[in-house]
C-alpha cells in the first residue's frame, strides 16, 4: 500500500487528497478536543485509503479509534456522541456497505435536528469512499452520490482536488449538521489502485474552509457547460482539452458539492452558452444528472439550445471484468460523444 | 466422528487443490503488477484474498455435505467453493474475468455463484448470514432435503446481522449451521481488540443452541464436530455455532504489507502449516509414502493447471454484455 506523492516543485506542497484529509482533520483535532475519529483500520493502518495515516501516532487510541466490524454500532454511536458534545469523524470504508447502518444516517443523524425543532444538532462527519474502475466488482466500486443526496437532511460533499479536500474537510467538521465527505477512490493518491495525477496539487499548511454551496468555475468556456463531481471533473477537464482542439471553448464546473447545490453557477454557465452536459460516475436515472438538468428546465428552459446530455453509469450493478466495467463508467470520449449528439439535437430556438 | 481412510484423503485433496490454487491464482495476480502494484492491471484485477492456512474449515465441514445443501461463503472464498465442489474450470474462468465464467465475468473472485451446488459468496461481512437461514428455513418449509451452511469470518461475529439471523435460525429450530473462521484478523484489526470474549462458541448461550470451539485448525477435530452440528441439523435438531481456530498464512488481500502482524507470528503459524499436518497424519495412519503422495499432489496440480488453461484460453465477454442479466 504505498501512497504516491507527487515531487514537490518549488514553493508548492502538492498533496494526495488522502493527505490532504488526514491534515485537515488533525488540524482541527489541535485546536478543538471534541473532534475523534472512528472507524474499520483508521489507526494502526491509517486507514486503507490513507486518509487517517499518521494520526494514531499523533493524537492516541482514545481519539483515534478502530472499531469492530460494525457498522450499525458505531455509526449509531456516531449520532448518539455528536449529539452530546462531541464532533466524531467517522469512516465506512466504502460507501457501498451503507446497508448495513443506513438506519443511523437517514433516519437519525439527518433528522434528529428537525425532529427537536433544532434542539439537537448531530455534528458529525461521515467520510467514505466511493468509485471503480480497478475491477473491484458491485459491492465495492459504487459511488451513490444520488442516494444521500436525495434525502433530505446531510450535507452531501465530492471533493475533485486536494486543496478542495482539506478545505471541505474542514469545513465539515466545524459544520453543526451531518456532512457525508464522499472521496474517490481514483483520486485518492493512492498508487496500488492507480490514480488521476491531477487530483494531487498544491495544499496551503493552515487551515482554511471552503465553504459548502459553492460550485468551482474550474475552466472557463463560451460554447457548452460539462458539470461534474469527484472523478467527473478530470474526465470533464481532458474532455475540454479534446473539443479545444476541434475549436469548442468548453466550461467545466465542479459542483464540490450537492448538498447544498450551487444552482446559480450552473444555471448562470449554461445561460451563457447554451448547451449542457452533465457527468456522473452515479447510476444514471434518478440522480445527480437529472438533478442538474431539471434545475435548468425549472429556471428557464429558453436558454438551452439543445437538449441536454447526460454521461452517467448505465443502470447496471457494477461488473467485474474489465471490458464490461470500462465499457460503463464514464470517460472524457463519452463526453465528445455526448457533444455531438448535442449538436444533432433538435434546438427550440426556433419557438 | 472420525474420517474414514476414504475422507482423509478427500479432505486432503481439497486441502492441496485448494492450496496450488490460491498459489497459482497469487503469481499471475502479480502477472503485470511489477514493479508497481496496481490493483487495476494484469489478467486478475481488483482485490484479491487468498485463503491459504484456512483449508481445514473447509474440508472439515464440506466433508459432511451433498451438493444440495447451500453454502454461503465470503469474500475469503476460494478454499470453502473448492471443497463444495464448485465447477473448477468455471470458478477459475470468473476470477480472470472471462465469458466462460461462473457468471459470465460480472461477479469475480467476491461473488462466486453456482448453484449447481448450492454455493454463494459475497463481498459484505455478514451478508451470508440471513440467506443461508433463509436457505434453511426454505428447505424445512419445502420438506426439501438438505441444510444450510454459512461460513464468516470471526471479525463478522460484531455484525447485526450475525446476531439476529442466529437468532432467527434458534426460534425457528432451523437446519442451520455457522462456521466462523477465526484467524484471528480482521483486515489489521487483531481479535482481541474487537471482540468482547475471547471465543465466540459461547455466543450460542445467547440463542440457546450448542456452540463449539475448535482449536489450533485441526481438520479432525473440524470434521467431527462440523459432522455432529451437521447431523443434528438434518434430523431436525436446529442450528449449531462452531467457531475454527485457523490461520490466515497471506496478507488480507494481496498487495497487503502486514505492517500490524506482531514479529514472528507468520512464521509461528506457517510452522503449523495444516497441508503438512495432513500430510503426516496420512503418513502415519495410512501408511501414505512419498511417492504415493507426489502423485497425489501431481493429480491435483494438474486440476488448478487445467482450470487455468481453461480460463486463459477463453475469450472476454463483450463488453456491450455489461447491460445483460440485469433482470431475468
Ligand atoms: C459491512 C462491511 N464492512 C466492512 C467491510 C470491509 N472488510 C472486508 S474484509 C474485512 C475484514 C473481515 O474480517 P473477518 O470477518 O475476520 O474475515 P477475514 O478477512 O479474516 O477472512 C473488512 C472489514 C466489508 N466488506 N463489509
Ligand atoms: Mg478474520
Amino acid at each position: 500500500m504505498n501512497e504516491q506523492v507527487a515531487t514537490v516543485a518549488a514553493n508548492e506542497r502538492r498533496l494526495t487528497i488522502a493527505r490532504a484529509m488526514a491534515e485537515a482533520i488533525a488540524l482541527e483535532m489541535r485546536t478543538d478536543p471534541s473532534v475523534f475519529v472512528m472507524g474499520e483500520d483508521i489507526a494502526k493502518l491509517g486507514g486503507v485509503f490513507g486518509n487517517t495515516r499518521g494520526l494514531l501516532e499523533e493524537f492516541g487510541s482514545e481519539r483515534i479509534r478502530d472499531t469492530p466490524i460494525s457498522e450499525t454500532a458505531f455509526m449509531g454511536a456516531a449520532v448518539g456522541a455528536a449529539s452530546d458534545g462531541m464532533r466524531p469523524v467517522v469512516e465506512l470504508m466504502f460507501v457501498d456497505f451503507f446497508g448495513v447502518c443506513f438506519d443511523a444516517i437517514y433516519n437519525c443523524a439527518a433528522k434528529n435536528a428537525y425532529f427537536s425543532g433544532g434542539n439537537v444538532k448531530v455534528p458529525m462527519v461521515l467520510m467514505t469512499s466511493t468509485g471503480g474502475g480497478y475491477s473491484d466488482a458491485g459491492q465495492h466500486s459504487q459511488c451513490l452520490y444520488g442516494t444521500f443526496a436525495h434525502l433530505p437532511g446531510m450535507k452531501v460533499v465530492t471533493p475533485s482536488n486536494a486543496y478542495d479536500a482539506k478545505g471541505l474537510m474542514t469545513t465539515a467538521i466545524r459544520d453543526d449538521n451531518p456532512v457525508i465527505y464522499m472521496f474517490h477512490k481514483g483520486l485518492q493518491g493512492m498508487g496500488w489502485l492507480g490514480t488521476e495525477p491531477g487530483a494531487t496539487v498544491h495544499v496551503p499548511e493552515e487551515a482554511y474552509e471552503i465553504p459548502f454551496g459553492k460550485a468551482a468555475v474550474v475552466r472557463k468556456g463560451t460554447d457548452v457547460t460539462i458539470v461534474g463531481v469527484g472523478m467527473g471533473v478530470h474526465h470533464s477537464l481532458k474532455a475540454a482539452d479534446k473539443l479545444a482542439a476541434q475549436g469548442v471553448s468548453a466550461e467545466v464546473i465542479d459542483l464540490r458539492t450537492l448538498v447544498p447545490l450551487d444552482r446559480d453557477t450552473v444555471f448562470n454557465s449554461v445561460a451563457k452558452t447554451g448547451r449542457l452536459i452533465v457527468v456522473d460516475e452515479d447510476y444514471k436515472s434518478y440522480g445527480v444528472t437529472g438533478e442538474i438538468i431539471a434545475t435548468i428546465a425549472e429556471r428557464d428552459v429558453s436558454v438551452l439550445k439543445a437538449s441536454p446530455q447526460r454521461v452517467a453509469y448505465p443502470d447496471i450493478p457494477i461488473p467485474f471484468t474489465r471490458p464490461m466495467e470500462q465499457f460503463a463508467l464514464p470517460n472524457p470520449d463519452k463526453i465528445l460523444v455526448a457533444y455531438e449528439n448535442l449538436k444533432r439535437a433538435r434546438t427550440w430556438r426556433w419557438l | 466422528m472420525t474420517p474414514t481412510r476414504e475422507q482423509k484423503f478427500w479432505m486432503y485433496r481439497n486441502m492441496l487443490v485448494s492450496r496450488f490454487h490460491e498459489e497459482v491464482i497469487e503469481q499471475i495476480y502479480l502477472e503485470g503488477k511489477k514493479p508497481v502494484f496496481n490493483m487495476a492491471n494484469g489478467p486478475i484485477p481488483g482485490e484479491m484474498h487468498l485463503s491459504n492456512g484456512q483449508e481445514p474449515c473447509a474440508v472439515g465441514v464440506c466433508a459432511h455435505l451433498k451438493p444440495a445443501d447451500v453454502v454461503t461463503s465470503t469474500h475469503r472464498p476460494h478454499h470453502v467453493a473448492i471443497a463444495k465442489g464448485v465447477n473448477l474450470n468455471k470458478m477459475v474462468a470468473e476470477i480472470f474475468g472471462k465469458k466462460t465464467g461462473l457468471s459470465g465475468g460480472r461477479g469475480g473472485h467476491m461473488h462466486i455463484f453456482d448453484a449447481d451446488v448450492n454455493f454463494a459468496c459475497s463481498g459484505i461481512i455478514g451478508q451470508g448470514m440471513g440467506p443461508a437461514v433463509g436457505a434453511a428455513l426454505s428447505r424445512k418449509m419445502q420438506g426439501k432435503e438438505g441444510v444450510a451452511v454459512a461460513f464468516i469470518g470471526e471479525g463478522a461475529v460484531n455484525q447485526g446481522a450475525f446476531h439476529e439471523a442466529m437468532n432467527l435460525a434458534a426460534v425457528w429450530k432451523l437446519p442451520f449451521i455457522c462456521i466462523i473462521e477465526d484467524n484471528q484478523w480482521g483486515i489489521s484489526v487483531a481479535k482481541s481488540e474487537s471482540t468482547a470474549v475471547p471465543d465466540n462458541s459461547v455466543r450460542a448461550q445467547a440463542y440457546g443452541i450448542p456452540g463449539y470451539q475448535v482449536r489450533d485448525n485441526d481438520t479432525y477435530e473440524i470434521f467431527r464436530v462440523a459432522g455432529e452440528a451437521i447431523e443434528r441439523a438434518r434430523n431436525g435438531g436446529g442450528p449449531s455455532l462452531i467457531e475454527i481456530e485457523t490461520y490466515r498464512l497471506a496478507g488480507h488481500f494481496m498487495g497487503d504489507a502486514e505492517g500490524y502482524r506482531p514479529a514472528g507470528e507468520l512464521d509461528g503459524l506457517r510452522a503449523k502449516d495444516p497441508i503438512n499436518v495432513m500430510r503426516a497424519r496420512l503418513g502415519s495412519e495410512e501408511g501414505l509414502t512419498d511417492e504415493q503422495d507426489e502423485q497425489i499432489k501431481a493429480e491435483c496440480r494438474k486440476l488448478v493447471d487445467d482450470a487455468v488453461q481453461f480460463a486463459r484460453d477463453s475469450e472476454y465477454p463483450a463488453a456491450e454484455e455489461a447491460m445483460e442479466k440485469v433482470f431475468v
